[in-house]
């Protein structure tokens, strides 16, 4: 006997589950926004002749990149506040710990990216008269970012998909959504094939996108 | 057996919409030396690589001891060949090949490169194709490279192993693919050298090349490429010395530094 | 100024030991199902036959783009409802995992297949290999020595992913640190104590992939 799917109760729900999907993308969207600045601040500071500042960076990025984003939202959530008289909400351990987590992990895409510029792209803005912060911004970042573009989407996308991993704080998004319908329904079959279908109609075009990035870049490089 | 050790019949080959060649025909007996000539872009290489079916002929057949190669199969309106992997397996041990970049195995040692067909191929007992690889190598002049990794080896020195491992397969004949095009020119003379000594032994072979002199003291026939076909065909004096058709002559006039 | 006081996690420290074990024993079940899931995806993406390689790149490219949660949740409380079986965390996880770093090891062992030099092929057809020789003899171990960084990174990434575990009851490190914390009421120690541990575990684990990339990368054979 074959189960009979019913997707009915899943779209009378459709309310619930698009409040769910304002929360992903607002989670999404600050965590894209703080999480790729705060990584090219990482990935300079790696860079910077001071001591100090290149180990400081250097432990972020092995710290935040050796521990998983989900072990990381939980502290955020449960230990900062012994540490600091604030309230954490579930909203703000989520960004913390997702957008944290990506800076790390973009911090090293603009390394290498920047690392990819030839010497002599340094040598020539010099030769007329740059100064260091001059080249790296109107001559090696340009440069740079646009190598790393296909990378940077690849986060992008990590970042969305990471946004879920809020749901275990009882973040609104998305999938904590999908608990409650599947919950007061018992239809979690139905509810987690629709969010996961949710998921992939969002993303998969990104996903076609970075591979013509990855294309172009090839073919122009 | 009666007739030749190779035919070709009718051969074509097209890549996209751009013909390479087409209704080639070529009879190869035991012992035959053949040279092809041509310029770049005349389809040497291809014709090479249509005879032990790295590449698919669109059309004709390749004819092997008697046996044609592949199973003709009709679709529709036109015939095409069908290739089992048993009937590769079988035609490619009796046709060996020698690439312009050599393509030796990089993970495995010179006497690997030259064991793996005997082990892995015809079952040999490693004991038995290490002896048999290392009598190979000798005979190129390489067994004391036995152990080292081909990155090790110069150019000259991984041609000729490449040489020593189609030679392992014991094939009835060699196909040379512009052997000797990638290497430096102080490096040619030994893999020329060691092409020589299998001339001498009285192989049967197949030779893609630039090198024109080497060509007329070694092929008892030269085949010149244009034109989609075998252009003008003859021994080495009729071909490269005294051309009759006139891309021949231009081309053996632009390879005049040659010495005979 | 708070107190610091890690005496209650060092009092329960076998249970968060056990945890770990029960990560690293569900991250060993993924990688052992999922590096031949990988290589089986991997090999009908690449075959020349469309029946094999449409099939293989749709599971690739779900698994890729929906997120780890969504697909451990379809697992566990969705698969049991077609499948009429009992679902376990653990059977729901290490199915969720194979079949998840499976996808992601197919791009890699791909990539990895077609950076490998067409003469390669082309030689070992030539002296009579069988395509499946080609693959197992000549092309897969080339391939594999390239992909070693990019696998070390996923197997780690995997490894960090287990940790959605938690949320269906499987007793890894971080369930085990989320019960311990509650019983406690000690969560900033006991949740720093379970975040070094995996950081310790991660190093240590990269810090070896790093040494035998190195020692890979000075063997002669890699030399070009």
């Amino acid at each position: 006997m074959s189960y009979r799917w019913d997707f009915a109760p899943v779209l009378d729900n459709w309310q619930a589950l698009a409040f769910g999907a304002i929360g992903t993308v607002r989670l999404f969207l600050v965590c894209l926004v703080l999480g790729l600045s705060l990584g090219l601040v990482v990935a300079l500071m790696r860079r910077s002749r001071h001591g100090v500042l290149r180990w400081l960076a250097i432990g972020f990025i092995e710290l935040f990149r050796n521990t998983p984003v989900l072990v990381q939202i939980l502290w955020f959530y449960f230990a900062l506040p012994m540490l600091v008289p604030v309230e954490i909400s579930p909203f703000g351990a989520a960004i913390l710990g997702i957008s944290l987590n990506s800076a790390a992990y973009s911090a090293e895409i603009y390394r290498a990216g920047i690392q990819s510029i030839e010497p002599g792209q340094w040598e020539a803005a010099r030769a007329i008269g740059m100064t260091g912060l001059q080249v790296l911004r109107r001559i090696v970042l340009p440069q740079a970012l646009r190598r790393v573009l296909p990378a940077l989407t690849n986060r992008g996308i990590e970042i969305f998909k990471m946004t879920t991993l809020a749901s275990v704080v009882a973040y609104v998004e998305l999938l904590q959504q999908g608990k409650l319908v599947a919950s007061l329904n018992f239809n979690p079959l139905e509810v987690y094939t629709v969010i996961g279908a949710l998921f992939f109609l969002l993303l998969y075009p990104l996903v076609r996108a970075t591979y013509a990035l990855e294309r172009r870049l090839a073919r122009s490089d | 057996m009666t007739g030749p050790l190779l035919r070709i019949e009718g051969l074509g080959k097209r890549f996209g919409d751009r013909s390479v060649f087409a209704g080639v025909d070529l009879e190869v007996a035991r012992g035959d030396r053949i040279a092809i000539i041509g310029a770049s872009g005349s389809g040497k290489s291809t014709l090479l690589r249509c005879i032990n079916v790295l590449e698919h002929a669109d059309q004709g057949r390749v004819i092997l001891g008697g046996e044609p190669v592949g199973e003709e199969v009709r679709r529709g309106e036109r015939t095409e060949t069908r290739y089992s992997e048993a009937a590769l397996v079988r035609l490619r041990q009796r046709v060996g090949m020698v690439f312009q970049q050599f393509n030796l195995f990089p993970h495995m040692t010179v006497l690997g490169n030259v064991m793996e067909g005997l082990v892995t191929v015809k079952g040999m007992g490693r004991d038995a194709a290490a002896r048999q690889a290392l009598a190979e190598l000798a005979r190129v002049g390489l067994a004391d490279k036995a152990e080292a990794y081909p990155a090790h080896l110069s150019g000259g020195q991984k041609q000729r192993v490449a040489i020593a491992r189609a030679l392992a397969m014991e094939p009835e004949i060699l196909l040379f693919d512009e052997p000797t095009s990638a290497l430096d020119p102080a490096l040619v003379g030994e893999v020329l050298d060691a092409i020589q000594a299998l001339a001498a032994e009285g192989r049967t072979m197949l030779l893609v090349t630039h090198e024109i002199g080497f060509a007329y003291h070694m092929a008892t026939r030269v085949l010149f490429l244009a034109e989609g076909g075998i252009y003008e065909q003859g021994t080495p004096d009729e071909v490269l010395k005294n051309p009759r058709r006139p891309l021949t002559q231009a081309f053996i006039a632009g390879h005049r530094r040659f010495s005979f | 100024m708070y107190r610091w006081d890690f005496s209650p996690v060092i009092a329960n420290g076998d249970l968060l030991l056990a945890g770990l074990a029960n990560t690293l024993a569900l991250t060993g079940v993924a990688l052992a199902g999922g590096i031949p899931v990988g290589l089986a995806l991997a090999l009908a993406r690449l075959s020349g036959s469309r029946f094999l390689s449409a099939p293989a790149g749709v599971v690739i490219e779900v698994f890729r783009t929906t997120p780890p949660l969504v697909q451990l949740f379809w697992f566990y409380f969705g698969l049991p409802i077609v499948l009429k079986v009992e679902m376990t965390p653990y059977l729901a996880a290490a199915l969720t995992f194979t079949i998840q770093s499976g996808a992601f090891f197919a791009e890699i062992f791909r990539a990895g297949i077609v950076s490998v030099d067409r003469g390669q092929r082309e030689a070992a057809r030539a002296i009579g290999m069988t395509e499946a020789q080609a693959m197992r003899r000549i092309v897969l171990p080339q391939a594999v020595k390239r992909m070693f960084p990019a696998m070390m990174e996923r197997s780690i990434e995997l490894m960090k992913t287990t940790t959605l575990v938690a949320t269906v009851s499987y007793a890894d490190l971080l369930y085990q640190a989320n019960e311990l914390a509650q019983k406690t009421f000690r969560p900033l120690e006991v949740f720093t104590a379970a975040a070094l541990m995996y950081l310790v575990t991660i190093s240590l684990v990269s810090a070896i992939a790093a040494l035998v990339e190195r020692r890979m990368a000075v063997s002669g054979e890699m030399a070009r």
